[in-house]
């Protein structure tokens, strides 16, 4: 039965899909399409009998007949309309993509700068080792269904490159603006970043739409390569309001001695999911994976961040926090898996859930796979409403029960926020926390 | 005078290594203790599954109707379902028409005294005295061998109280309301795959039932004994406590070392009313296989109480040390307003033993409370995993989880891993859940060597301090037996 109405739901896609392969592209992209095909056709689509999905029920993404963006769309969006999203006053490489495809009059930047280059899939070539060599190798799809999907597209993407030693100090802005298009669309938007040996570089991802009720899917996937003592700094803004569904795949791959930080933020759509698949494959690499979801009524928040440590001395921390107010649902799958070999691993993870209402739900499964001794590796998980304590000292204080339970929350969450290293973003995201949780 | 000393204190050492490599030699040398067998005549069934054993069963130990189309209900059931695959261990397929499901002596005593010789002195060699004189503690036994309780100590103290305890099948025949009322309320046999093949084919185990108010006077004990070749067990036990009784309830289990693989499933039940108590200790010392991982016990076991009444308790210790793969989540539905439920867990894995082991905490009732507390040891090519569920229902405000896993790896090769689900459904209760994983510090070794204290003790001394917490629920005769079993179990895994 569930395969049937499987079949029924995919052969809308394969139509779309049959029109793309015709498409000329690179042979990179060509073998990655091929490939993505074949594994949609096989795969199953995502179900709760899935150990990854089991509290996450996709039905709704499966079952609307979204219609997919194979062309850039008409959106008559100008600059001035993005200045929320992006942040005009900072002299970044910006990178604004509507509907799944590079609008380059609204980007900056684009020609790179001694070190880095920047280009869209769509306008690439395929002509270039260093991407060639990179794209589609750490997924092609085989993880589930939707990543497949996503490949069998390719249409369009960031490609980011930085030389070896180079050490850009302007942020790589990566803006992805969905528009109302009159009816349920998707895009499935395809990244790759490379950083040569000893490279630095700061990437943003932002997702967000023009109208946020609308109901609409992002499914996104990025690549990124480490080479060895590489150094990225990733910050993800997910912001694509409570219409939207958010499906997210990203692998990194560590070199010896490289460092991987990442931030996601998430501000609630009805279905977000967000896997991080980070593999230290060299020696001595080491990967912090942070994130905070604040949730609402009607929306699923997932995390899923996978770490495996295939190397000896490495590092890895994965601290995610929620809060979950109304009839809203998080889920989060933290896994550490250190291979035989991996001696000195030293990995910490840390679920905290701050539940404001009696209806949220929250499931958390943070998982250690051990098959190595001389290791040390921790986690831990906490779940519950602001302490009655601490609401008390501010009572105590001439403060109402509200404004102790608003300040408390927002330290809660502004904990991660505060983290961040770049300004623009960490003051932006310091107000909108502030005004979330300020209390009337 | 400087090397007069040194003369000395080498001569010492010398002498302190000779006898430290002469203990490790003997304790590598000994081997699992109660790995003989028993020759007795015994009526054994035919290889093989289908109604006609299950009716055979039935027959044999003379039940009434409705236990026996219970039995095949749940076997009609068992023949829907496929084997679970989703533990982290791994086994070659069992070939269920193999196993042999109903062994048992022939001779059936009718008192203490009748018991055959052979038996007495098979569970005197195990050290569990049937003999009610000889008996220093006041510790009732249920000595169940293969697959029937051959006798049960201090009937008649306990009967002056209205305690029954006594064999399941007995209960059927002289209690069958009370079986009928309980049986299967708390582990249906839709439960899971080796829950409805227990149910199809169980054939003894132990029943217990204190009545409103009563304190157990003495421990209740129920003794395992695997005999047979190429036969599974296949036990029930059944423990309820009315309105303010209190238990204390102990098993231990052994089998013969052979070279296949037997199956043991059981089905243990609780279930405990308003302000009950009941405390459940497990040692599992079923035999674990060779160190190359031939033979063994398949443990495969499901255990839940239900916390019905208000205010009451269950509590669950478990010290794995045997079965070449565990396969175990003892469990607390606790539906009682104010009902607490514990889990103690020690698990060792050494040689090719594999354990998948945890609990599940259900909170349904409000204020209610539970904490695990689970240590696993991993050592040579062991595999451990603690697999634990806490779910809190959108009705059980205000209630509290703290869990503790920790892990300890001994050696290169083992494995050690975590997974725990935690759901969470209102606002007004606090989860919490914390784990480690480590191995024993070179700084600690060095430390206990320095004053003069070998490797192996050293080790054993670390383990059960990192054990403590769990061995302090045991009853003191078990907590000694734990530590002992501990230090035999990880004998020869330093290298």
């Amino acid at each position: 039965m569930a395969e049937v109405t499987n079949s029924a739901e995919k052969t809308r896609y394969l139509s779309e899909l049959a029109e793309v392969s015709e498409r000329s592209a690179p042979d990179a992209v060509r073998a990655v399409r091929a490939e993505g095909l074949r594994l949609f056709g096989e795969l199953e689509y995502p179900h709760r009998r899935m150990e990854a999905w089991r509290f996450t029920n996709v039905n709704p993404i499966v079952r609307t007949p979204f219609a997919t963006v194979t062309n850039p769309a008409q959106h008559g969006l100008e600059r001035p309309d993005l200045a929320r999203f992006t942040y005009p006053d900072q002299d970044w490489i910006e990178l604004v993509f509507v509907d799944g495809f590079l609008a380059p009059e609204l980007s900056r930047g684009l020609e790179g700068e001694p070190g880095v280059r920047v280009l869209n899939l769509a306008s690439w070539t395929g002509d270039d080792p260093a991407w060639v060599d990179h794209f589609g190798r750490r997924l092609n799809g085989s993880s589930s269904a939707f990543t497949a999907l996503n490949a069998a597209f390719s249409l369009d993407g960031a490609m980011v490159h930085v030389a070896r030693d180079a050490a850009p100090p302007r942020p790589i802005h990566l803006v992805y603006v969905t528009t109302t298009q009159g009816k349920a669309s998707a895009v499935h938007p395809r990244n790759l970043v490379v950083l040569e040996e000893n490279a630095r570089a700061t990437l943003v991802e932002t997702y967000v739409a023009t109208d946020p009720s609308e109901v609409r899917w992002t499914n996104a996937v990025t690549e990124a390569v480490l080479g060895e003592g590489a150094d990225l700094y990733r910050v993800k803004v997910l912001d694509d309001g409570p219409g939207s569904f958010h499906l997210a795949t990203t692998a990194v791959s560590q070199g010896r001695s490289s460092r991987f930080r990442s931030f996601v933020f998430a501000f609630g759509g009805r279905i977000d999911r967000d896997e991080l698949c980070v593999d230290l494959d060299g020696e001595g690499a080491e990967c912090a994976l942070n994130g905070l979801h604040l949730t609402d009524d009607g929306q699923l928040m997932d995390n899923a961040a996978t770490i495996a440590h295939k190397a000896p001395r490495c590092k890895s921390w994965i601290g995610y926090k929620g809060v979950l107010d109304g009839k809203s649902n998080s889920v989060f799958m933290g896994r550490i898996d250190v291979h035989r070999g991996a001696q000195q691993t030293d990995s910490r993870q840390l679920n905290q859930t701050l539940l404001l209402s009696d209806k949220a739900t929250v499931n958390t499964r943070p998982q250690l796979e051990i098959y190595a001794d001389d290791v040390k590796c921790t986690h831990g998980a906490t779940v519950g409403p602001p302490p009655e304590e601490e609401i008390f000292y501010f009572r105590t204080r001439g403060m109402s029960e509200a404004m102790g339970r608003g300040l408390l929350t927002y330290g809660f969450a502004d904990e991660v926020v505060s983290e961040l290293e770049i300004a623009p973003i960490r003051e932006r995201l310091d107000r909108h926390v502030f005004e979330k949780y300020r209390p009337e | 005078m400087a090397s007069v000393d040194n003369t000395r204190e080498s001569g010492y050492t010398g002498s302190r290594i000779e006898q430290s490599n002469r203990e490790v030699a003997d304790l590598a040398n000994r081997e699992y203790k109660y790995g003989w067998v028993t020759e007795i005549d015994s009526d054994t069934l035919e290889r093989g599954l289908d109604e006609n054993v299950i009716r055979a069963i039935s027959a044999r130990k003379e039940e009434p109707d409705w236990l026996l189309e219970w039995r095949l209900k749940a076997f009609r059931h068992w023949r829907t379902m496929s084997e679970p695959t989703w533990a982290n261990v791994s086994y070659p397929p069992i070939d269920y028409q193999q196993q042999r499901y109903y062994s048992a002596p022939r001779k059936k005593p009718q008192t203490l005294g009748e018991v055959d010789a052979e038996l007495l002195e098979t569970f005197e060699k195990l050290g569990i005295p049937l003999e009610e004189q000889k008996r220093l503690t006041g510790v009732a036994v249920d000595a169940v061998f293969d697959s029937v309780s051959v006798a049960t100590t201090h009937q008649d103290i306990l009967s002056k109280r209205g305690i029954i305890f006594c064999a399941f099948s007995e209960a059927v025949k002289n209690h069958p309301d009370l079986v009928r009322e309980y049986l299967g309320s708390v582990v249906p046999y839709t439960d899971n795959f080796f829950a409805a093949l227990n149910s199809a084919v169980f054939s003894d185990g132990s029943f217990c039932y204190i009545p409103k108010g009563v304190k157990c006077p003495m421990d209740l004990s129920t003794y395992f004994r695997i005999n047979a070749a190429e036969t599974g067990q296949f036990e029930r036990t059944l423990i309820v406590a009315e309105e303010g009784a209190s238990v204390n309830y102990l098993e231990g289990c052994t089998a013969p070392m052979r070279d296949e693989n037997q199956l043991h499933a059981a089905i243990v039940e609780l279930v405990a009313m308003d302000d009950a108590s009941i405390n459940y200790s497990t040692v599992q010392n079923w035999y674990a296989g060779d160190e190359q991982g031939r033979g063994g016990i398949y443990n495969f076991v499901t255990k839940r109480g239900i916390c019905k009444g208000v205010n009451s308790r269950i509590s669950w210790t478990q010290v794995e040390t045997g079965s070449a793969i565990t396969w175990k989540y003892p469990g607390c539905i606790l539906q009682g307003d104010n009902s607490v439920g514990e889990f103690y867990s020690v698990a060792l894995s050494n040689n090719r033993q594999q354990a998948d082991t945890g609990t599940k905490m259900i909170h349904l009732g409000r204020n209610t409370r539970s904490t695990i507390i689970s240590k696993t040891i991993s050592a040579a090519e062991g595999n451990n995993s603690y697999r634990g569920l806490v779910q809190v229902m959108p009705k059980a405000t205000n209630s509290r989880n703290y869990t503790q896993c920790d892990s300890l790896l001994i050696g290169d090769r083992c494995g050690a891993h975590t997974f725990p689900y935690i759901e969470v459904r209102n606002q007004s209760s606090r989860v919490e859940h914390e784990a480690s994983t480590s191995k024993i510090s070179e700084d600690q070794l060095f430390y206990c060597k320095q004053r003069g204290i070998g490797t192996e003790d050293a080790i054993s001394m670390v383990v059960n301090g990192f054990c403590k917490e769990v061995f302090d629920h045991l009853p003191m005769e078990f907590a000694v037996e734990a530590t002992k079993l501990l230090s035999v179990s990880l004998e020869g895994s330093v290298g």
